[in-house]
């Protein structure tokens, strides 16, 4: 192993009285291996690299980077260090090839070198094909790939990529990672943050940082190895899986659970005894031990799950299913966009009580098609149903019956949390005592009390979270559109969401979820994966996972299924 | 439909309200034109330094030097011992104009020829000057009058006396107060407006906001009204202000203020909700508000008479706001507007009003395609 290139001591970052973005982080990052920087969204991950490129001064601390101090000499840094932000830092309405000139100039690459130089980073991010396309109508894996040939015109002897895996499918993330590990094996260090657990899991060494403060570093195996043993799945289960699931977690003994396709995942606490407790949750089924990851041990850190009670669920009126007639229906939804085909026949039903995912990556028309059914988007051609309501054409009642949250909780942040639940009570036309009686359970329920008076902007992710799920149940929905409600919250706060999704749906109320989330896919009763603005395949997450199993992966995870439909899409159209 | 409203209606506010930065729109411009206006950006002409030549020995040259000092809008009065101290005192601008009395002066109007003088204007300021060469021709025709009046037997002599009605002593805040009512009206109305839809569409609310129980023309009412009571206040703040501050008197009906205020302001949103609706951040929203504004003021009589402008430009203010209602904000408080007059600059901010209502509401829908 090479040596480390980076060094910090008590490294601490302010931005104005709000808590520490960094408080006191000590490590090392080193050269010629992956270093994840993992977290979920306000962690400090991007703070950190900024400091480390010498963009901005730490408050405290020491931080040197190769062997130069980030305060005094951070144009010797920045002149060694490769840095792909968040947003690619592409020129949108420059063409590959002249983003790549931009930057080679920007690097002061010297002429001669440039042509052998862009051969070389064209084919090692397979963007030969398209150098005289505009950046902007890259697709995001391709937007991420010029990115790091960016970032890689001068070789860099440290490589800061900031969350490169959002938003890529998981083709390209492989290729990426595939990319980044040659890069390791020059000696190059790389730094890689994300809020993916899987991600982490492949690094060979992490930072976990939550709210400014360093969890723990090492290799992700050693952290993973506080959880060996105690990971187990609950398989052949008979009836639903959720209510189980809501049993399970209210066991004496049980850390962590959650609902893996048909079957049921437990994390123990140390010296539970597995097959009782598989006992006391179902009659039927087996037990057996299952591989601990990354995320079993880090929840596990944390000091297990939330637990299974959702007192929303208990809240809630039940709606008797009623199979003859899906809550949700798409019949060939069909958007184009000039001639470029955003969404393509895509047909589904789902009855009440089911959680439906669409799944796909960023741009491949999961949106576009999510939103033509909450009537956001006025479909080309076919027709979206919702309660039996066509939500462009009827009226706004049908609108009140259901719930939305949007993708990065898009509540009002300049209103307080009060004013927050008062207005989207007003907005559904609660009044009166109805209204005072919804608001006062959501605020008991979600724990919101004693942050009434504050502003949303300035509540933590998960409050916010938290909020914003108030916010779009307060009127009691009967379907719920849940736009990649989790990306980027932490694995508490995200069972802490399914387990209130997961007792509506036993309650009746029926999900629609988009997520590029492959464990969240999981959750799903039944998943449409959407690529390129079509759905190429639908089914159960077991089904879809058994469709790709082959001799070399007998078991495939979510995205092995996925990568392998893909593949299977594009060899299908090519042919 | 109420319940709905009322809960848009609020949020709008409390969003405004409770936002430091919006806070600061509300109070730091109306409270910044108020004072540059009124005390900083006068076009009247005070203070002026005056260079005199007096080579006449006679007793009208002294007269004339003499009424000239005593003028109160004479600052200075530099006495130029010849000609070329004359053109340096111009050239470098110790004084913005410069009386050159001739040697023949008195022993002219002694004799009754006609007497000359040399009345010299610094070009480069042409506004000030012209209106120092007025306050001149004031000052020698007072003086031509009294050697009139002191021959009898010649006669004939006219003594004007000019009398300024509606503001006798032209002051000048009468006429800028009252147009500051409209204009600061139009300024935050429009950027206001303009903000609140760009803003949720970029913070991903706008979305949140379609998919519920609201209708579309429920969501216009609702980002029309805060932005009218906020008008609505600062048109109440400046009239205020206009009365007990800088003592403007209001010689008309309120009543027909507020009356027509509520068309003005209807008409401000409307371009306001139409650009928010083009716009798709809110950078955009801002540039578009200010690409109305500036051609919107300078179109509608606040600084320049629209008589003045060319005759192809005129139509042309017909599309601003702002002209109609400076004629009825002005009338109102200085000369009792008849309630006629009133109606018939009411009806164009009307017409303003329902054309760009019905277009933001037009393009609303459409953007959602």
């Amino acid at each position: 192993m090479a040596e480390d290139v980076v060094h910090m001591a008590d490294v601490t970052k302010r931005f104005g009285r709000a808590p520490p973005a960094l408080e006191a982080v000590s490590g090392t990052i080193g050269g010629g291996e992956i270093t994840g920087l993992v977290g979920p969204d306000g962690a400090g991950k991007t703070t950190l690299i900024r400091l480390v490129t010498g963009l901005m001064r730490p408050d405290g601390g020491a931080l040197t980077v190769l062997g130069f101090d980030t305060g005094r000499e951070a144009p010797r840094i920045q002149a060694a260090i490769g840095y792909m932000p968040q947003r690619f830092g592409l020129y949108e309405d420059l063409s590959v090839q002249e983003n790549l000139d931009l930057y080679a100039d920007l690097r002061g690459l010297p002429m001669p070198e440039r042509a052998g130089t862009f051969d070389e980073l064209l084919g090692f991010t397979d963007l030969k094909r398209f150098t005289g396309r505009l950046a902007g109508q890259l697709s995001g894996g391709m937007k991420q790939k010029l990115g790091l040939a960016c970032a890689l015109l001068r070789k860099p002897r440290l490589l800061l990529l900031d969350e490169p895996g959002v938003g890529v499918d998981p083709i390209s993330r492989r290729d990426l990672w595939a990319m980044v590990q040659n890069l390791t094996r020059e000696g190059v260090g790389v730094v890689w943050s994300t809020a993916y657990l899987d991600e982490a899991e492949a690094c060979d060494r992490v930072l976990l940082l939550e709210r400014g403060r360093l969890m723990f570093t090492g290799p992700p195996a050693e952290l993973t190895g506080r959880a060996a043993g105690r990971v187990f799945k609950l398989t052949g289960l008979a009836g639903r899986r959720r209510p189980l699931l809501a049993r399970a977690l209210q066991q004496a003994g049980v850390v962590d659970g959650v609902i893996q396709g048909e079957a049921i995942r437990l994390m123990l606490a140390p010296g539970a005894e597995p097959s009782a407790l598989a006992r006391g949750v179902a009659s039927a089924g087996a037990i057996a031990p299952a591989e601990p990851r990354f995320e079993d041990a880090y929840v596990d850190m944390l000091g297990g799950g939330p637990g299974g009670r959702s007192k929303l669920a208990e809240a809630a009126t039940a709606r008797m299913a009623d199979p003859a007639h899906p809550v949700i229906e798409a019949r060939g939804l069909t958007k184009r966009f000039g001639d470029f085909t955003a969404a393509d026949g895509i047909t589904f039903t789902i009855p009440r009580g089911e959680i439906f995912g669409l799944l796909g990556p960023n741009g491949a028309g999961k949106s576009t098609t999510f939103k033509m059914l909450c009537g956001l988007l006025k479909p080309t051609a076919g027709e979206g149903r919702v309660a039996g309501f066509d939500l462009r054409r009827d009226t706004a009642a049908a609108r009140g019956r259901l719930g939305y949250m949007a993708q990065k909780f898009s509540l009002y942040g300049d209103l307080s949390v009060a004013q927050n639940l008062a207005f989207f009570a007003g907005v559904y036309g609660l009044t009166g005592a109805r209204k005072a009686g919804r608001i006062g359970l959501m605020t008991e329920i979600f724990d919101l009390g004693a942050r009434r008076g504050q502003s949303a902007r300035d509540l933590p992710l998960g409050l916010k979270q938290r909020l914003a799920l108030a916010c779009a149940v307060m009127h009691e929905p009967e379907a719920l559109f849940l736009d990649e409600p989790t990306s980027g919250v932490d694995p508490i706060t995200r069972r802490e969401f399914w387990t209130h999704i997961n007792g509506l749906v036993e309650k009746g109320v029926t999900v629609l979820v988009t997520t590029h989330f492959m464990d969240e896919a999981e959750y799903c009763d039944r998943i449409s994966l959407i690529y390129r603005g079509r759905s190429i395949a639908l089914g159960s997450p077991d089904e879809l996972k058994a469709s790709a199993a082959n001799a070399d992966t007998p078991t495939p995870t979510m995205e092995d299924a996925f990568v392998a439909l893909v593949r299977r899409s594009d060899a299908a159209e090519a042919a | 439909m109420w319940t709905r409203l009322k809960a848009l209606i609020v949020k709008e506010l409390l969003a405004v309200l409770r936002d430091p930065r919006s806070r600061l729109i509300l109070i730091g411009p109306p409270l910044v034109q108020l004072l540059v206006f009124s005390y900083a950006a006068t076009l009247e002409v005070k203070n002026v330094d005056l260079l005199v030549l007096n080579r006449d020995a006679g007793p009208w040259g002294q007269e004339l030097v003499q009424r000239l000092a005593s003028t109160p809008t004479v600052g200075r009065l530099i006495r130029a011992a010849g000609p070329g101290e004359l053109r340096e005192g111009i050239d470098r601008q110790r004084a913005i104009a410069a009386v050159h009395i001739g040697q023949t002066f008195s022993r002219d109007i002694a004799a009754a020829h006609p007497a000359d003088l040399q009345i010299i204007l610094d070009g480069r300021r042409s506004n000030a000057s012209q209106i120092v060469a007025g306050y001149l021709n004031q000052i020698v025709a007072g003086l031509a009058a009294d050697i009139a009046a002191g021959r009898p037997t010649q006669g004939g002599a006219v003594a004007v006396a000019a009398r300024n009605w509606f503001n006798p002593n032209l002051e000048f805040q009468w006429f800028m107060v009252p147009n500051l009512v409209a204009a600061i009206a139009l300024l935050i109305g429009l950027v206001v407006t303009a903000l609140s839809i760009a803003r949720e569409r970029e913070l991903g609310t706008f979305d949140q906001l379609m998919v519920s129980p609201l209708r579309t023309h429920e969501i216009l009412i609702g980002k029309t009204i805060p932005p009218m009571l906020i008008g609505t206040f600062h048109i109440t703040v400046y009239i205020l202000a206009a009365v007990f501050v800088f003592g403007v008197p209001l010689r008309g009906s309120l009543v027909l203020l507020y009356g027509s205020a509520v068309f003005y302001l209807l008409a401000v949103v409307g371009i306001g909700l139409f650009i928010s609706a083009l716009a798709a951040t809110q950078q955009q929203a801002i540039l578009g508000a200010f690409l109305f504004l500036v051609p919107a003021m300078l179109l509608s009589g606040f600084a320049t008479p629209i008589e003045n402008m060319p005759a192809w430009l005129q139509p042309v203010t017909a599309v601003s706001p702002l002209r109609y209602f400076l004629v009825i904000v002005k009338g109102v408080f200085l000369k009792d507007l008849p309630a006629a007059e009133v109606v018939r600059n009411t009806v164009p901010l009307m017409a303003i009003a329902l054309v760009a209502l019905s277009a933001a509401g037009w393009l609303f829908r459409r953007r959602l395609e």
